[in-house]
Formats: C-alpha cells, sequence, structure tokens
C-alpha cells in the first residue's frame, strides 16, 4: 500500500502539483488564468529552460554540467559586444556565440572523457575558468548600447533589431522565444526517444561499459552530450542578451540551480525514471509557475530562491528515494 | 560443547512479486553441521528463498523457527544478529578493497556498537590470522584486499564471516568462479564449517559437487519445493530430472561441421602480467576452446581480442588483414564481437527491454534516417526470442526481470543478426542452469555450422572436452599446450592448466 502510494507519487506527483498550484494561484488571484499571463509564464521560462534541455543531455549519458551557467553568462556578454562593440552581422554574432558554447561543451569532454575527471569537478573547474574569462573579457563592466569605455570613448554600435525580436518578439501573443523553445522541446524529444543515437546516449548513460562492448563508441557520445549541453546554454545566453538588450554581466550564474531543478522534477513526471526533456520542460513550467504566481501575490523576490530550493529538495527527495527504493 | 545443534525451519513460504507467484508454500529444514544443497533452475525460487532466511525479503506467509522460537527477522542486520549468514557470489560487494585483509576480517567487529574505540593494528593482524588459520589459508593479512584473487578474496570473507558467531551459513554459487584446486580448498574449508556445527545451505549448479559433499539436497522448481532426501539415497540423473521435470539426455549437443579457412590469427599478445604469450587460431566453423584456471589470462586475453584493452605486443589478423583496434567498436566492425563473462556489467543493459538490448548492436539497421522503426525492432526482437527459446512475458519485458541463462541468451541473441563472424565467449555458462546451458551449446553449434568462428574461454575442462573442435590450453597467461578433438582428457587439461607441475585428478 505504502510502496503503491510512492509510487502514484513518483509517477503524478509533479503534474498534480502543477495542477494544484495552478489551480491555487486561479482562485486567488483574477489576473493569474489569462492568455496573457500564460504566454509571460512561457516567456519566462525560454531561457532557464534552454540551458536545463543541455543539463537533461549531460544527465542522460550519466553526466552532470554545471558549467551551463557561466555558459549562458559568456555567450550573453560575447553577443552583446560582437554588435556593441565591433558592429557584427546577426549572423556572425550567433554563429560565434554558439561556437563559445561548443567550445566549452569540447573543454568539458576534453577534462572528463579523456582526462577522466569526475564530471562534476571537471565542469566545475570549467565554470571558474568560463566565469572568470566572461568577466576578463568585459573588464567587469555591462556591455549596452554605446556604452562609454574607461577612456572616454564611446562603443561604436548597438544590438541589432532583428536580434532583439528573438529574445523580445511575440506571435499571437505568445513570445517568439517561447516558440522556439516548444519546437526545440519537440526535435529534442523526438532525438531522444525515436532515433538510434537517442538511444545510444540512454544506453551509455545506463552501463557506459556494457554499450562500449556493444560497439557504441562511448567516448564520442559522451562528447557530443557535452557539446550539446555547451550549445544549448549558448542558445540561453543569445536569448538572454536578446531578451535585456544588452550583456550582463553574470547573468547566468542563477540559471544553474534553477535548471538542475527543472531537471530532477522532471525525472519524474509520469513515471521516467531518467532525464527526459518532456519532464524538464513540465519542471521549468512548474517553477515558473510558482514564480509568477507569487510575484502576483507580491511576495519579495528574495523569498523566490526559498522556494525554488524548496521545489528542487522535494524533486530530488521524490526521485531518489523511489529510484534507490526499487533497486532493492 | 555441543549445546543442541541449531535447527532452522522454514514452513509454508509464500512470496508474490507483483502478482506473480515466486514460492509456493515451501518447506526447508537445515539444522547445525549439516551441509544442506540447494539445486534448481534459474528462476526456480532458490535465491527468493535465500532472501527471504537471509532478511532480505520479507515472505508474504509463511513461518520461519529457529531452534523452536518463531524468527521474525526483517532485515539482513536483524538475520545477521541472529547468526544468518550469506556469501553472495559478488565477493567483492561485501569487502572493502580499500583495506586490508585483517580490517576486512574484523570489519564487523569494528562496526559493531560494544567495540573500543581505540584500534590496535597488531592485535587485529594476530586476530585475522588466527580466524584465517581455523580456515586453513594462508593470507597475508597486511595486504590490500583490491590486490587479492576472487578466490582469495572469497575467503576472507569467509573469514570474516566466521569471525561473528555464525550459526547457518549460505552459499550462493561459491565454486562457480573457483578453479578446481580452489574449489577443494573451499570444500575443506566447508567441511571444517560443518563439523564446527555450522549449519551449511549450498547453492550450486555443479551436481558433482552436491553427490560428493553435501548431506542433504533440495531440489526446487517453479518456486515449490520438489525433492528433498540424503544425498547417499539419489543419483545425478535423479536430481535432474527432478530439477527440469524431464530427462536430461545429451549434455553436449555437438555437430560436426566442415572447417574452413583461417580467420582469426594472433601472434604472440601480450598485456601486463596476466597475458604474458598466447597465440590462438580460429577457422571459420570451428569451436577453439582456451581453458585455464581462474586467474590465468583468459578474461584479459578475451578483452585483448575484443578490442576492449589494448595490446602491448603481439599482432591480431583478421582474414589475413592486421587489426588495429582500439576500442570494442572497431573489433565490430571486422566481425569479432563479445559475450563477456560479467554478463550483468557488461553484456546486457538490465534496465532496458528485451527489444531494446536485442537491437542495440544493429540499430542503423533498423533505422532509416537515424530513426528506429518500432516495428523492425519488435519483429528482430521476437525473431530473436522464438529462435533462441528466450523465456520472456513480452519483448517490453525488462532484462533484469529474466532469470540469468535467458539474460545470457539475450547477450548472444543481440549479436545474431550483425555482421559478427567470430564470437568470442567468455565463461558462457556461469551461472546458468543446466537447461539452458545446453540450449546455449546448441545456439554455438549452429553458429558454428552457419561458418562463424567461435572462440570460448572456460575453466570447465569438461565443457571444453564436450564442445571444443581444439582445446587450448591457458596457464599464467601463456598457451602451454593443444589438443585436437577427442585428445584431451580432463585430468591432462588440469595437468597443463596448473602448469604441468602438479598433478591433480578430478574425482
Amino acid at each position: 500500500m505504502k510502496d503503491k502510494l510512492m509510487n502514484l507519487t513518483f509517477r503524478y506527483g509533479a503534474v498534480v502539483v502543477i495542477i494544484g498550484v495552478i489551480a491555487f494561484f486561479s482562485f486567488k488571484l483574477p489576473y493569474f488564468l489569462t492568455y496573457s499571463n500564460f504566454a509571460d509564464i512561457l516567456g519566462s521560462i525560454t531561457i532557464v529552460t534552454f540551458v536545463a534541455i543541455g543539463v537533461t543531455l549531460s544527465l542522460i549519458v550519466d553526466g552532470f554540467d554545471l558549467s551551463v551557467g557561466s555558459t549562458v553568462s559568456i555567450t550573453t556578454v560575447v553577443a552583446a559586444s560582437l554588435m556593441i562593440w565591433y558592429e557584427q552581422p546577426v549572423i556572425v554574432v550567433i554563429t560565434i556565440s554558439l561556437l563559445v558554447g561548443v567550445i566549452i561543451g569540447l573543454l568539458n569532454a576534453l577534462l572528463i572523457v579523456k582526462l577522466r575527471i569526475p564530471d562534476l569537478l571537471a565542469t566545475l573547474a570549467v565554470m571558474y575558468i568560463v566565469s572568470g574569462l566572461h568577466k576578463t573579457y568585459t573588464q567587469g563592466y555591462n556591455i549596452y548600447n554605446h556604452m562609454e569605455f574607461p577612456n572616454g570613448t564611446k562603443a561604436p554600435g548597438e544590438m541589432d533589431s532583428t536580434f532583439l525580436f528573438l529574445g523580445q518578439g511575440k506571435w499571437l501573443g505568445i513570445p517568439f522565444s517561447a516558440i522556439l523553445l516548444l519546437i526545440a522541446v519537440i526535435l529534442v524529444h523526438v532525438f531522444l526517444t525515436r532515433t538510434k543515437y537517442g538511444r545510444q546516449m540512454y544506453v551509455t548513460g545506463g552501463n557506459a561499459e556494457a554499450a562500449r562492448l556493444s560497439g557504441i563508441r562511448v567516448k564520442k557520445v559522451r562528447t557530443l552530450a557535452y557539446v550539446a549541453s555547451g550549445l544549448f546554454a549558448a542558445i540561453g545566453g543569445i536569448l538572454f542578451a536578446s531578451r535585456v538588450g544588452s550583456g550582463q554581466i553574470d547573468a547566468g550564474s542563477p540559471l544553474l540551480m534553477e535548471a538542475v531543478a527543472a531537471v530532477f522534477v522532471g525525472f519524474s513526471v509520469l513515471g521516467a525514471g531518467k532525464p527526459n526533456v518532456i519532464g524538464t520542460f513540465v519542471g521549468s513550467v512548474l517553477i515558473g509557475v510558482l514564480v509568477n504566481g507569487l510575484t502576483m501575490m507580491n511576495l519579495q523576490y528574495f523569498t523566490h530562491d526559498i522556494v525554488k530550493g524548496v521545489v528542487l529538495v522535494l524533486a530530488l527527495a521524490v526521485t531518489f528515494y523511489v529510484l534507490n527504493r526499487s533497486k532493492t | 560443547m555441543t549445546v543442541s545443534p541449531f535447527l532452522l525451519e522454514m514452513k509454508g513460504i509464500n512470496k508474490d512479486f507483483a502478482g506473480v507467484p515466486a514460492l509456493q508454500s515451501v518447506d526447508f529444514t537445515v539444522s547445525g553441521g549439516q551441509i544442506h544443497a540447494l539445486l534448481g533452475a534459474n528462476g526456480a525460487g532458490k535465491s527468493t528463498l535465500m532472501k527471504i532466511l537471509s532478511g532480505a525479503y520479507r515472505p508474504d506467509g509463511g513461518a520461519i523457527v529457529g531452534n523452536g522460537i518463531p524468527y521474525h527477522g526483517s532485515s539482513p542486520a536483524d538475520a545477521k544478529a541472529s547468526g544468518i549468514h550469506c556469501v553472495y557470489q559478488e565477493v567483492d560487494a561485501a569487502l572493502v578493497p580499500q583495506l586490508s585483509v585483517a580490517e576486512n576480517v574484523m570489519l564487523d567487529r569494528l562496526a559493531s556498537p560494544e567495540s573500543k574505540v581505540w584500534i590496535r593494528p597488531s592485535q587485529m593482524a594476530a586476530m585475522s590470522e588466527q580466524v584465517l588459520l581455523r580456515l586453513g589459508v594462508e593470507i597475508d593479512v597486511q595486504q590490500r584486499v583490491s590486490d587479492l584473487s576472487l578466490a582469495e578474496k572469497q575467503m576472507v570473507l569467509l573469514a570474516r564471516i566466521l569471525a561473528q558467531d555464525a550459526k547457518l551459513i549460505i552459499f550462493d554459487e561459491p565454486t562457480a568462479p573457483l578453479s578446481q584446486s580452489e574449489s577443494e580448498t573451499f570444500f575443506r574449508i566447508l567441511h571444517a564449517l560443518k563439523t564446527s556445527g555450522v549449519a551449511c545451505v549450498f547453492i550450486t549448479h555443479r551436481l558433482s559437487e552436491v553427490l560428493s559433499h553435501c548431506d542433504l539436497v533440495t531440489v526446487m522448481r517453479d518456486g515449490r519445493n520438489v525433492y528433498t532426501g540424503s544425498t547417499a539415497d539419489t543419483d545425478t540423473n535423479c536430481i535432474i530430472q527432478h530439477m527440469l521435470g524431464r530427462t536430461f539426455t545429451e549434455e553436449f549437443p555437438k555437430v560436426e561441421v566442415p572447417i574452413g579457412e583461417i580467420m582469426l590469427e594472433a601472434t604472440g599478445l601480450r598485456r601486463g602480467t596476466k597475458v604474458r604469450s598466447v597465440d590462438v587460431q580460429v577457422r571459420s566453423g570451428e569451436i577453439v576452446v582456451v581453458v585455464g584456471l581462474v586467474g590465468a589470462g583468459k578474461t584479459e586475453t578475451a578483452r585483448i581480442l575484443t578490442g576492449t584493452d589494448d595490446l602491448e605486443a603481439g599482432r591480431i589478423l583478421m582474414h589475413g588483414k592486421p587489426l588495429f583496434m582500439k576500442e570494442p567498436a572497431d573489433a565490430i566492425q571486422s566481425g569479432i564481437v563479445s559475450i563477456p563473462e560479467e554478463r550483468r556489467k557488461e553484456g546486457i543493459f538490465i534496465h532496458e527491454s528485451v527489444d531494446h538490448n536485442l537491437s542495440l548492436p544493429i540499430l542503423s539497421k533498423l533505422s532509416n534516417l537515424g530513426f528506429i522503426s518500432r516495428k523492425r525492432e519488435q519483429t528482430l526482437g521476437s525473431r530473436i526470442v522464438d529462435k533462441l527459446g528466450i523465456k520472456t512475458s513480452s519483448g517490453k519485458q525488462l532484462v533484469q526481470n529474466l532469470s540469468g541463462g535467458n539474460q545470457q541468451k539475450i547477450a548472444i541473441g543481440k549479436w545474431l543478426e550483425s555482421d559478427a563472424r567470430l564470437f568470442i565467449f567468455d565463461e558462457p555458462t556461469k551461472g546458468v542452469d543446466i537447461g539452458a546451458k545446453s540450449d546455449i551449446f546448441r545456439i554455438i553449434g549452429t553458429l558454428a555450422s552457419q561458418g562463424k568462428g567461435i572462440l570460448y574461454f572456460t575453466c570447465e575442462l569438461t565443457e571444453g572436452i564436450g564442445i571444443g573442435d581444439r582445446i587450448v590450453v591457458l596457464c599464467g597467461g601463456e598457451i602451454t599446450k593443444e589438443f585436437k578433438r577427442g585428445e584431451a582428457t580432463p585430468e591432462q587439461l588440469l595437468y597443463y592448466a596448473s602448469g604441468g607441475r602438479e598433478v591433480e585428478h578430478e574425482r
């Protein structure tokens, strides 16, 4: 009986909580259950969800990428500086920003796959390096249109309007970035569940040695997972720059824990018991709904971290309690 | 010294797993000073019964009575406290590899609440030496456990149990990973335990061990106790009949196959201290058996030939072309596939379904533009399940719920429709019941008749004689002797496998 209850909690817990939270806020707040508010929520979670997709991919191959937060930070300032300092066209801006994410992913893979440093430690170190790099690159300044340099000169460029559309534009009242996100979630979901590459990733994460002996090039799979993780963090960074219209220092650091929380809430969604992108999306929505509702209830913004932390702890508790139980 | 001998009775034990009955009113009795063999095909319920006894599972019905007092242990710790211990096949899980032998032997004493805060290393070493002496084994107690061989680790584990006050010890296939001479040592220890009044439950697949070492035998089939009796009143055929529920005729189905041209030719393989100098040839249609005792370098050689480990020196030719393998994927591309010894860890994915396991090596063939065709995956799955007689409720069944023999069939089956030409088996019959064993030999025979090459590593000498077209003896990382089919006897094999220095005869 108790086991059954736990399994039910595991399977539908996250979904029930989301419905409960939405019901609660709808009852309490007159403007909560409106199309525009839901569009807002969707808009507010896009960046963190892109980052969370990357974390999901690294978790699937039984790794962990802590460097995603600083990858967001560095790609944000790189994207902004390319336009504001160097007046580059949008296509170049996006390509180089994505490339930065790929390079960070490759660096992670080098440390983890080649030098065999444990994933948490390697990506922790890379997190620091990248974080330092982005501050060094900007000399600690935020990058905004026609910013003034310490020597009195002004930056030549400003943010491109096409670029700004990525993060600020709307379509039928829905943020353009949210549409991008939905497409990405669907594509990644299909990739993971229906293609041989997705299968190979899950199998690698499930039992790397057996995967290797079955002819899967495990090192390649893990490398690509970290590269993909860097790439999705870079997309998050680009959207961040576009959303705020400037290059903010340390933009990504709060995103790491939020992304991790979303992924672990997603672990248990519909009883998957493994990292999966639909679950990650649901986890993100849960956090987004909570923050949105609490904000509308005039809760101070610094209490949000408490809420997010509690959500993460609950998700971890349910996930690991049930997972460990099913093993014995 | 003796009070009354320890007596433990299990009465009418029932256990269901998700509605599927695993045990149905099983009675089982052990008493001190007895070795009680527990036999049964994989999936017959032996492990479940023993897990209930050792407190890992709780029975759904029935009673356990120890010396007339109902016993309500509900955890392995409770069971240990009442003197019931279990030696699992995976001895590594029960030892701490970073600690010394002495520390491992005394581990439970260190962990007990009554132990002193301060530890005197010299005293601990002396005490553990004493315990090991009782077992009649000599191991340097200062050595780290991670440096020991599997057989030595098992002895350390036994010593550790003996250091506590054990009344009943369950041995789960303790001899499966041991070589013949190591098994001898093991049985000496077992008899020593028996005479000191310990009740021993002995799970095994080797019937000869049962008949020559055990007092009582219980046979289980389909979750029931189908036979209990004295070993003096029974024989191999009788036991096998009870296990299978039918008569068992041929143990080694061997098909004569024309042998073709040379496929694999490896010369001068060397890696570390385990593989010193190995030359081996396999022709198409030929079954080459490499026999060797545990520690002879069989697994290590297999891992080199399958590209799992790099070789330090030597040459591997496949169809005359030199191979340079960095990863198993390279070996597989050249048609060399492996069925590894540690099947749960290396051969199959226990958390995945049967279909997903079987389709893994040929996903590319089953997909269009990278998209897996579920239909093709399912038909492949059911085709192989039928062909190999894998007992599973459906292709969606998780492999962890299958018995050992069926898991092994999956480890083999996943290669059937790949381009594999050379199959490398490492101890494929380890922990597999007799029925599945002969199925596996039949599968190997079929593969050979299709012109595949088979390289079969084993420590079971009789298996080598039974199925091999050629038998190569490996000892200390070197090939010491080669026999043609029909030439070898177990005695000869053992002679060369143990270095040609000491002659031991099989019973």
